[in-house]
């Protein structure tokens, strides 16, 4: 009966690795290789042995990633023994003879202290096959400080050996330098972030407060609700840490937003949310959704006599969600929407929606950032996308 | 012979599931009074939607006909389907829910930190969605070859088209309250003919089939006479620890808020699995009473109200079932070719064509949906059962030892997770092919039912490479683990 299953099996399985296997060779790095002299190849082993230590040092100079790296660096010198040491000891020594570490630290304290490229005679140690007598010292001078010092230990010093050392020297310093830049980059990302979350305050705390306070007197039950909501919402937008949170939480904040903007704005302002269910748990980072409605609620409806409606969808499509804000108030010049999300316009006003398209393509790639359609009069719709799973998004410790 | 009235079943589900895809419910509904957010997919509609997805025609046709030819024995697959997710509860729901993967190969992303894992799971993923659709897509023309007598590729084209025009048009909408509703849909189907039928057997007063129950505790007899307890405990391993593995059962966990809410879920659908895999080895009882010598192919199920209930009752009974087996079909075939297309979009098709994110799905459903069809068409039909089975042998035996030592063991490693999936892969691929070609004994029982000998074998190649590259085990492993297994309340402060 079940004849011929057997092989049916096998061809679908077979038919999947010839799928995996055309995968790999589409997705395979494009750079082959293919020397014709001596130079090319030369030119090839001295670059790729540099990125490979440039990929360790992405991260500066603490000690896992130094060790990392000297291998790489001794490659590039071609001497016997390398150290890296900064100021508080030996980062890391790489090859042979490590028993005159200690004399090594102390020829790098006088170069970190000078900031001059030296050779320097080592004293004979007891080991008869040890066969290093001089070591070359050059700082590793970062944002014009003296970070650390490469010291290469050889039998004997030449010029060419010292001139060599003191280039890597440069260029760890100069890898040094992008570390810092890219720690600031990410530094800068937190600030706005914080600086985000200070922003909304002022104009809403007023405007809140206000609608709140119409109410006490006719109807004190609805602003002891409003009260509240507004607690909420501030425990959740002042929080501190993590950069990350569930859609549904975000969505949450959202809704005792729009509830206090409600307040205010009476019949003016309608609201539909409309959200499938599948997609709240996926993780977003924090504050992307609330500023992109309160842009609209600020620049769409309140200049608008006669009122509006916000919408805002979450659609499941598939291994990404969809998430639209769209209402139907004044609008605004597409070129100004472009400036502000070029980060051009520092203006007061449409912060938040070049915040939160730096912060999505931070996070995601520059294929996930803010896509804005309006035109004045035309009211505007934001549209992103948020993948159900990123590695970036998720909070490593 | 044409039966009008299951025809009409099969096109009346074969429509709604067209207009339902392509249009939606407009189900997101609008809200006037907005507190949406905490309106979370409960475990128990979760639970069905899993339940609608994962019973596929292989539940709803094959057990029945199984049970007819071969006797009770075989009421260990219904055990075996439905004990995979005991093992899921136990092992994976809640740390494979707190990873944040959405798919296996996210997974394998996550834990492994590695690119290559990614894409073996992702081939094997295919592999996996493939070899499981084929049985669905072979057994709808059967089905449909059944009711109108129309030739076999018809009924395995309209379910490709359907599926593969819902899935390409409408995107990936699965929607929860849909899947749920076609797990309700399934078991009314199976039930109220199970009761009916009940209920003229014992007015009838016939006498029960002899020898059906007879050594029920025994292992599953296989198509060949071999070593039966080694192919029980081999299908047990199989189905046990293959549904961890199912491409459209583990994307269904990511709607899951927290892992505790996957655990209830898991329970939650062993109690409908459980509910509605006492009704299915009935109709091979019935069988047994009413279709003595009729012959033994997938189509029982259907032809047994017609013969028991003479007249438009029993072609309505039937057609309730043809409507019901149809909607597994469907059901269960758009889930694989949605998890299926998502995988190729994501790893082969979207890297290497700079088009829009539409075009590229609607390119790799296409992919999804044709490669299927076309073997289904030039195969010999597969008992459903049996081809269903060789899909978890093969979950089982590639994705089990990465899930569950991915989430149990920090020294796993990328190569280590690899070469354990491409031995699974290599031995079950080995062992179908030579199945069927070997002497009947031990040979054959090897061959046919390979998960006991081919999930310890990968489990081991995983631990033995990992140990060996202990070099590259993933930097952030240590913390990976923590996070697969500390509650998320507890992580809130963080």
């Amino acid at each position: 009966m079940d004849t011929g299953w057997g092989s049916t099996v096998a061809i679908v399985v077979i038919g999947a690795l010839i799928v995996l296997a055309v995968g790999w060779w589409l997705l395979r790095p494009r750079t082959r290789p293919q020397f014709v002299t001596d130079r090319e190849r030369a030119t090839y082993a001295t670059l790729h042995t540099a990125s490979v230590a440039a990929r360790h040092l992405r991260g500066g100079l603490a000690p896992t990633e130094a060790r990392r790296a000297v291998g790489p660096l001794r490659e590039l010198l071609g001497t016997p023994a390398l150290a890296l040491v900064d100021r508080s000891g030996l980062l890391a020594w790489e090859g042979a003879a490590e028993d005159h570490a200690t004399q090594v630290v102390d020829i790098a304290t006088s170069a970190l202290d000078t900031g001059e490229v030296r050779a320097v005679d080592l004293p004979a140690c007891g080991d008869p096959t040890c066969f290093l007598r001089s070591a070359v010292v050059a700082p590793v001078v970062a944002g014009d400080r003296v970070v650390a010092a490469l010291v290469a230990p050889a039998p004997e010093s030449t010029p060419g050996l010292t001139r060599a050392t003191e280039e890597v020297a440069d260029w760890v310093a100069t890898q040094v330098d992008l570390a810092d830049l890219s720690r600031q980059r990410t530094r800068t990302m937190e600030a706005e972030l914080r600086a985000l979350r200070a922003q909304i305050s002022p104009h809403f705390i007023y405007n809140s407060l206000g609608a709140i306070a119409s109410f006490v007197r006719t109807d004190p039950d609805r602003a002891r609700e409003l009260l509240l909501e507004f607690a909420d919402f501030s425990r959740y937008a002042l929080r501190e840490g993590g950069t990350f949170t569930t859609l549904a939480e975000e969505l949450r904040n959202v809704e005792r937003y729009l509830v206090l903007e409600q307040a205010r704005f009476g019949d003016r302002l309608t609201v539909s949310l409309k959200v499938a269910p599948e997609v709240l748990p996926i993780r977003v980072p924090f504050l992307a959704i609330q500023p992109l409605v309160e842009n609209a609620v600020q620049h769409g409806i309140a200049p608008k006599e006669s009122g509006g409606r916000i919408e805002i969808v979450a659609r499941d499509v598939g291994t990404e969600a969809e998430i639209s804000i769209d209402d139907n108030g004044v609008g605004a010049d597409p070129a100004v929407i472009r400036q502000v999300l070029d980060g051009g316009a520092d203006g007061q006003d449409s912060v938040g929606l070049g915040n939160v398209d730096a912060r999505l393509r931070q996070v995601y790639g520059d294929d996930l950032g803010l896509v804005v359609e309006t035109a004045p009069e035309a009211g505007m719709r934001v549209t992103f996308r948020l993948p159900k799973f990123a590695p970036a998004a998720l909070d490593r410790p | 012979m044409t039966q009008p009235w299951s025809v009409l079943a099969v096109a009346l589900v074969t429509v709604t599931t067209l207009l339902v895809g392509l249009f939606g419910l407009r189900m997101a509904r609008a809200t006037t009074d907005f507190y949406v957010a905490g309106r979370t997919v409960s475990s128990w509609r979760n639970a069905s939607a899993i339940g609608g997805e994962f019973l596929s025609a292989a539940s709803f046709l094959g057990i029945a006909s199984l049970v007819f030819e071969r006797g009770a024995p075989t009421a260990w697959l219904p055990v075996g389907y439905t004990l995979g997710y005991l093992v899921l509860l136990v092992l994976v729901a809640a740390p494979l829910r707190r990873s944040g993967a959405y798919t296996v190969p996210d997974f394998a992303e996550l834990r492994l930190e590695s690119r290559a894992a990614r894409l073996v799971c992702s081939a094997l993923v295919v592999a996996v969605g493939w070899l499981y659709a084929l049985p669905q897509l072979q057994g709808a023309g059967v089905v449909l070859r059944h009711v109108t007598g129309w030739p076999r590729w018809v009924g395995t084209l309209v379910v490709a088209l359907v599926v593969g025009a819902n899935v390409a048009v409408a995107g990936m909408r699965s929607i929860t309250v849909v899947q749920a509703l076609q797990y309700w849909v399934k078991l009314t189907a199976i039930c109220i003919p199970a009761f009916v039928l009940l209920a003229v057997w014992l007015r009838d007063g016939r006498p029960a089939p002899t020898g059906l129950t007879d050594g029920w505790w025994d292992p599953v007899p296989g198509p060949s006479s071999g070593p039966g307890l080694w192919l029980t405990y081999s299908t047990l391993v199989a189905l046990c620890f293959g549904t961890m593995g199912l491409p459209h059962v583990v994307v269904r966990f990511y709607t899951n808020p927290t892992g505790r809410e996957a655990r209830h879920t898991t329970v939650a659908v062993l109690v409908l699995l459980g509910v509605f895999y006492v009704w299915t080895p009935l109709y091979g009882f019935f069988g047994r009473i009413y279709l003595r010598d009729a012959p033994a192919d997938d189509t029982l199920v259907l032809r047994l109200p017609d013969v028991a209930v003479p007249g438009v009752g029993g072609s309505l009974l039937s057609a309730l079932l043809a409507g019901g087996a149809f909607a597994a079909f469907l059901s269960t075939t758009s889930g694989l070719v949605l998890s299926v297309a998502g995988v190729l979009d994501q790893d082969v098709v979207r890297p290497r064509a700079h088009r829009s994110p539409a075009t590229s799905f609607r390119a790799s459903t296409a992919l999804a949906v044709v490669t299927p069809t076309v073997v289904a068409l030039a195969a010999t039909p597969l008992r459903l059962s049996t081809a269903v089975g060789y899909a978890f042998a093969l979950a089982a035996a590639t994705f089990a030892p990465l899930i569950v030592l991915g989430v149990w063991w920090p020294r796993l490693t990328g190569p280590g997770a690899i070469a354990g999936m491409l031995t699974g892969a290599t031995t079950t691929a080995v062992s179908a092919a030579l199945s069927g070609q070997v002497p009947a004994g031990w040979a054959a029982a090897l061959t046919e039912q390979p998960a006991l000998w081919t999930v310890p074998l990968a489990t081991l190649v995983s631990v033995a490479v990992s140990l060996a590259t202990h070099t590259s085990t993933p930097p952030h492993s240590l913390q990976t683990l923590q996070r697969l297994h500390t509650p998320e309340n507890l992580s809130a402060g963080s």
